[in-house]
């Protein structure tokens, strides 16, 4: 089943390793990416246009019924839930899951339910275990899992818990996680930019 | 340290093993019949949202599948009762988004304190956190005796509470530190008396409001206002049904009134845009100007 949206779930030190795989993925890369990092509910437009830094791909927050386009990265904003649909994401405020809001999980299990397997699910770095069932709903509708391999998170607690919930999730390095991306649209990984 | 992964929380969804064709029709059928028998209509209503609503209440009532869910609330009002609460609740603060009550303060004020008398309407007001948020904003510029305030949203049960004014004592930490952000200069406690279950806030600052059920799906316009707010609540219908509310405020707007939507909220794809001018980019205020 040839992959139709990612999704990546994170929290404690979520930035720095989305950076890292944002700077692996090629410009002709075309997978809708969403990505849901656990963040102050007042936070503001600060996370998607640090990381529109790392990319020649649009990174944008989610707008309430905006369109699902290929190639586009879409932040999941402060304070709301994000649900996937097929063919556009909608916003929600309805209670925080595990004291998250938006919650990696409701997201996650959102797009395994409308996109089956079309989804790669990717749980990185957390100090909390948001995301584990998500993951393992991805899985039981035959998406793909990936893990940041937890010996090289910045905190281990979210990977470990999604690998204990999907024992079959691939365990990767950043690094890795990028040309994994990158080869899912058949293009090669950029080359990792050196310095900062 | 290890985290236990299963908290307890409701599934999100239905099992893995459900199809989800069928899941659709299922809901399809329950939408439907729940408006045949009792007029509420859910059936424009964002799928994911309340497909993930329908679920829970599923497993609150401890039924297999939405078609148990059906019957159960066909024959049940008082599980309709439930339900209603289940598909109206969204989970707010006084204050939410400080920064909007900052510019609604600054910018929108001004141009409300230019009307003799000022018609505003909260269209689904929920519990009311809004309305009280918003007064206290119009109370301190020396507007709310000019006001006449309409709150209104398709819950009876959520509108009491509104009207009631008790909001948990253990919020208030944090709406205080919102109402400071927001630009607020008294002190917030100044606004409400402790009780042993909650916090009652001044009846007098909904002297001037009127508590109503309206519902945005089917019922018309009943007034013309210089102020709509409806932040966070059209994120819960599907695109035809944002249009049909949008053309609803334009018909309810005097011509420049303000609609505040929420801030991820915007009317960029509706047939509306041409006729509002953006008086706020980040907070999504509008003004209509033809």
């Amino acid at each position: 089943m040839t992959s139709e949206i990612a999704v990546i779930g994170t929290s404690w030190g979520g930035l720095a390793a989305l950076h890292q795989i944002f700077a692996a993925l090629p410009s002709s890369f075309t997978l809708p990416i969403v990505v849901i990092q656990h963040r102050h509910k007042d936070s503001g437009q600060f996370l998607p246009r640090v990381l529109q830094e790392d990319t020649r791909l649009c990174v944008c927050e989610v707008e309430d019924k905006a369109p699902i386009v290929g190639g586009n990265i879409y932040i999941a904003p402060a304070n709301y839930h994000v649900l996937v649909e097929r063919g556009h994401l909608a916003l929600s405020t309805e209670e925080p899951v595990a004291f998250s809001r938006p919650s990696i999980d409701v997201t996650f299990i959102s797009a395994a339910d409308a996109y089956r397997a079309g989804v790669v699910g990717m749980v990185l770095t957390g100090a909390n275990s948001d995301g584990a069932r998500g993951l393992r709903r991805i899985v039981d509708r035959g998406g793909v899992a990936i893990v940041q391999r937890p010996d090289t998170a910045e905190s281990p607690i979210m990977p470990s818990a999604a690998l204990r919930l999907v024992p079959t999730a691939r365990a990767l390095s950043l690094k890795e996680i990028g040309s994994f991306l990158a080869s899912l649209v058949g293009g090669p990984a950029q080359p990792q930019r050196t310095g900062t | 340290m290890a985290l236990p992964v299963n908290d307890g929380s409701p599934l999100e969804g239905p099992p893995v093993s459900y199809d989800p064709d069928l899941e659709r029709v299922e809901i399809e059928l329950l939408l439907e019949g729940v408006f045949r028998h009792y007029g509420f209509d859910f059936r424009s209503y964002a799928y994911a949202s309340i497909r993930r609503r329908l679920w829970k209440r599923v497993e609150a009532e401890r039924l297999g599948s939405i078609s148990e869910l059906q019957a159960l609330v066909l024959h049940d009002g008082a599980a309709m009762d439930r339900l209603l609460l289940d598909l109206s609740i969204s989970v707010t603060a006084m204050f939410r988004d400080p920064d909007f009550y900052q510019v609604f303060r600054r910018d929108v004020v001004p141009l409300l304190r230019t009307y003799p008398f000022i018609r505003i309407w909260h269209a689904g007001c929920s519990s009311g956190e809004e309305v009280y948020s918003a007064a206290i904003v119009l109370e301190e510029e020396g507007l709310l005796d000019r006001a006449r305030i309409y709150a209104t949203d398709i819950n009876d049960n959520v509108l009491k509470q509104a009207k009631a004014g008790i909001f948990p004592l253990n919020r208030m930490q944090e709406y205080t530190e919102n109402y400071i952000r927001a630009g607020g200069e008294r002190s917030f406690s100044e606004y409400y008396t402790a009780m042993y279950d909650g916090a009652l806030f001044s009846p007098s600052l909904t002297r001037n409001t009127v508590f109503s059920q309206h519902n945005l799906v089917t019922d018309r316009s009943f007034s013309e206002f210089h102020m709509v707010f409806c932040r966070n609540v059209l994120i819960y219908f599907d695109r035809a049904l944002q249009d049909r509310v949008h053309s609803l405020f334009y018909e309810s707007l005097v011509m420049f009134g303000i609609l505040a939507l929420g801030s991820k909220e915007s009317l960029r794809f509706s047939q509306y845009e041409d006729c509002y001018e953006m008086l706020h980019v980040k907070e999504r205020i509008y003004r209509k100007v033809r």
